[in-house]
């Protein structure tokens, strides 16, 4: 049996730490918002000439007067991504652009995804996101007071707020695209971390009712570990799938991918060091779970 | 409960097997599968168009607000009101009466039957509402009076809209409202939406009007610009002929001019006012004012008493015939501006597609074999619940023409990954029991009544998060809510029948074996 329990205090520090220095990146560095929370314009752009790179795609739309133009490669020599945060959203913009281009490195290059968002879309968009992650972690809560008991409730929601803020902290610091497949993989690991985190807490009820003389630092401990292989497995398969959707699933998929990766070891370990260690503070024991089962 | 009957082993093998083929009807020509359905590919896997348009309502409120100002003022002068200053003042129609008319010209329009003041039954409300400052009358289009007026151009707008996509001839397009003031466009396999874009950029109200000298035309004249360049034309206000008088139009070339012209076609009504028109104003200059600008002015030469005639301005053939296009389908009641523009490349998806389903196989193949190194026969049958599981979602897929987007082919690929979870739980707790309880059955039994509730709880806090993406999310991130979501009752099927049935079968002819599992 690992002694998961001894390491309770050190853990929680280190998550403490992390999720500090996530809310400081996110109040002063900030998220990299996409064009769908931003607005502004999104070209994919495939070059058929390696003649065009970086660099002269860089000249030509600095001569187009667009303002604040981002240009990187996109997977691989011969695809860029260029971000325009233009404000002006008339509707032949991009056919402009398309001109202007060909006029000054030639017509070898075709677009192959093109996104426009305006600023009331892009804002509506950014609520409905927030509203979606506030929501399902309202409804998580309210779930798990349902069928468990408030302790747990509080446990399991801190658990996740902790996965979903360092995550963001993650992709603040390194500048990554929050966009609104990034919003789903959120949405995603929300439920992953509560269902790894309910399968733990199942099992501390379960214990809490077989054993009265053991205490919870102890009891918890033991759930963990009667339920460890399982969490081990159900992680390894999750990320194989995921690893290879990172991998082999394409460029647009990356950023949705890596939060998802991120996600699911987070949430595997904050179900061990946030969920049970919040059971300890709040000294559960036979007595709130009897309490439940006479109401 | 290791114990399943003869028709429940049938029935579980007839669904699996009905699911196999709906899937499987997915990689056939439409001809020879035995149903016609497949599962439709969102606009990121086949290519395409999506526009989200926004109707600019401003002008259609400053139309009523003048609408009902001429109405108000003769309503007035017909009960013999006396009333002064009568104008629009900021969205609002304001005027002066004499303090012993206002109760008097209250009850015109707060009046249920009140002709100037319509009233809504359903909603109980006037279309505008009525503020009264000492003698000042002041009228303001009600909550309910603006929703009337946004539902009716959004209805006629979606019309205007649809014949334009219609004449341009792309396959399958979407066209759908979107709240009160919005309509949404998906035009699959168009991967250069231009010319589409700037058809439905046009409002396309054509008048007819006469140029005039004289600033002080009983109608009013307004300086308007053409459209091929900076020359500026004095016009008056009087509409001889408007767009909604064209029975046809189409483009042509004339050929004594050898120019692109556009031919059209009046109605009766049309004909009538336009050959009076004509009739009158030989020598002077007709200007064709398409949108608040002039394509053209001619002078005209002879009574047209036919009902038809010609637009010339400089066309090329492909103006010419937008302009046809434009005219035939009608004008639109309102601006329209695009507000989201999302297009993908057919060869990008044709990617994104060769890339998800490569992705899917590796991560099917990793879970497999790791299954198999685990679990050894056990893994076996969680290998086989979990393809019978992927047949399941797809056919459902199937049946419900569901649309297929590549954050949808993640949540499969998710979906194989999580799947094997419910059976790992299982296993684990089956691995538990038979470590006290040597009767494998009794092991094997309670395992799988043990390990119910937390099954139950992850798939159901999955399912929660997954529902809520499918209410707030938009376009392909909504594909991958929808694999998600019936990802999570697949699999609870494909264990608690599919699995369990096949362990049972195992179990039972080895139930002396140790350490089975």
């Amino acid at each position: 049996m690992i002694n998961f329990s001894k390491f309770y205090k050190l853990f929680n520090l280190i998550s403490t730490a992390l999720v500090v220095v996530s809310i400081l990146l996110l109040f002063f560095k900030g998220l990299n918002f996409g064009v769908d929370f931003k607005g502004g314009t999104l070209i994919e752009l495939r070059a058929n000439d390696n003649k065009i790179n970086i660099a002269s795609l860089r000249d030509s739309f600095k001569n187009m007067n667009l303002g604040d133009v981002n240009i990187k490669k996109f997977g691989n020599d011969k695809d860029f991504l260029i971000k325009i945060e233009q404000r002006d959203t008339s509707s032949n913009a991009i056919e402009i652009i398309k001109k202007d281009l060909t006029n000054a490195i030639g017509n070898s290059f075709n677009f192959r995804r093109v996104e426009n968002v305006g600023p009331k879309v892009s804002s509506e968009l950014l609520k409905s996101g927030i509203i979606a992650i506030a929501l399902s972690l309202a409804a998580m809560l309210f779930y798990i007071w349902v069928r468990f008991e408030w302790q747990f409730s509080l446990g399991a929601i801190l658990a996740l707020f902790h996965d979903v803020i360092i995550t963001l902290g993650f992709f603040s610091l390194f500048n990554l695209e929050i966009n609104l497949s990034i919003v789903a993989a959120i949405l995603t690991i929300v439920g992953y971390s509560m269902n790894d985190t309910v399968v733990i807490y199942d099992r501390v009820r379960e214990n809490l009712r077989k054993f009265s003389d053991i205490k919870i630092f102890e009891l918890t401990n033991i759930s963990i570990n009667e339920t460890l292989s399982r969490t081990i497995i159900t992680s390894v398969t999750t990320l194989l799938a995921l690893v290879s959707i990172y991998l082999f699933g394409g460029e647009i998929l990356n950023g949705f991918s890596l939060a998802m990766i991120m996600g699911v070891v987070l949430g595997t370990y904050s179900s061990i060091y946030i969920a049970n260690p919040i059971l300890v503070k709040l000294r559960v024991s036979q007595k709130t779970i009897l309490k439940e089962d006479t109401e | 409960m290791l114990y399943f009957s003869k028709l429940r082993i049938a029935l579980v093998t007839l669904v699996t097997l009905f699911f196999v083929v709906i899937a499987s009807s997915n990689f056939q020509d439409t001809e020879s599968s035995i149903i016609s359905k497949k599962i439709n590919l969102g606009l990121d896997l086949q290519g395409g168009s999506y526009l989200l348009l926004e109707i600019d309502n401003g002008p259609v409120e400053v139309q009523k607000l003048q609408n009902t100002t001429s109405v108000v003022r003769n309503f007035l002068k017909d009960k013999k009101v006396v009333f002064t200053d009568l104008r629009i003042d900021d969205k609002a129609i304001v005027f002066n009466i004499s303090k012993q008319d206002i109760d008097k010209v209250k009850v015109f329009f707060l009046d249920k039957e009140s002709k100037i003041n319509p009233y809504y039954n359903q909603y109980k409300s006037h279309q505008f509402d009525l503020l009264i400052k000492e003698n000042e009358f002041k009228l303001t289009l009600s909550k309910y009076g603006l929703i009337e007026i946004k539902t009716s151009s959004q209805d006629q707008a979606i019309e205007i809209v649809r014949r334009r996509v219609d004449e341009i001839g792309t396959n399958e397009p979407n066209i759908l409202k979107r709240g009160n003031n919005r309509i949404l466009v998906e035009l699959p396999g168009l991967d250069d939406p231009m010319r589409i874009k700037s058809l439905l950029g046009k409002t396309a109200n054509l008048t007819f009007r006469f140029v005039t000298q004289n600033n002080n035309d009983t109608f009013g004249a307004e300086t308007l610009k053409f459209e091929d360049g900076d020359d500026e034309a004095l016009v008056s206000k009087r509409i001889i002929l408007s767009g909604e008088n064209l029975l046809d139009a189409q483009p042509q070339m004339n050929n004594q001019t050898n120019e692109t012209v556009v031919s059209f076609t009046l109605d009766r009504v049309g004909a009538k006012r336009f050959g009076k028109a004509t009739r009158s104003g030989i020598g002077k200059q007709l200007a064709i004012v398409l949108d608040g600008k002039i394509v053209s002015a001619p002078v005209i030469r002879d009574a047209i008493l036919t009902g038809s005639g010609q637009i010339s301005g400089n066309f090329t053939f492909q103006s010419a015939t937008d302009l046809a296009l434009l005219l035939r389908s009608g004008a639109l009641p309102a601006p329209l501006n695009i507000i989201e523009e999302r297009t993908v490349g057919p060869d990008l998806g044709q990617d994104s597609i060769n890339a998800g389903v490569f992705a899917l196989l590796i991560g099917f193949l990793l879970v497999i074999f790791f299954m198999l190194f685990k679990y050894k026969v056990f893994g076996l049958i969680a290998n086989i619940t979990l393809i019978v599981n992927l047949f399941l979602l797809v056919g459902i897929l199937t049946i419900f023409e569901a649309t297929l987007t590549l954050p949808g082919i993640a949540g499969i690929i998710l979906t194989v990954g999580m799947a094997v979870d419910a059976n790992v739980l299982i296993f684990e707790r089956i691995k538990e029991e038979s470590k006290d309880e040597k009767n494998n059955i009794i092991a094997f039994d309670t395992g799988y009544i043990k390990s119910k509730t937390a099954i139950l709880d992850a798939n159901i806090t999955t399912l929660i998060a997954a529902i809520i993406l499918f209410f707030m999310g938009s376009g392909p991130v909504k594909g991958f809510s929808v694999t998600l979501t019936v990802g999570i009752f697949t699999t609870l099927f494909s264990v608690y029948f599919i699995a369990r049935m096949l362990t049972s079968f195992y179990v039972v002819r080895n139930k002396e074996k140790v350490n089975l599992i």
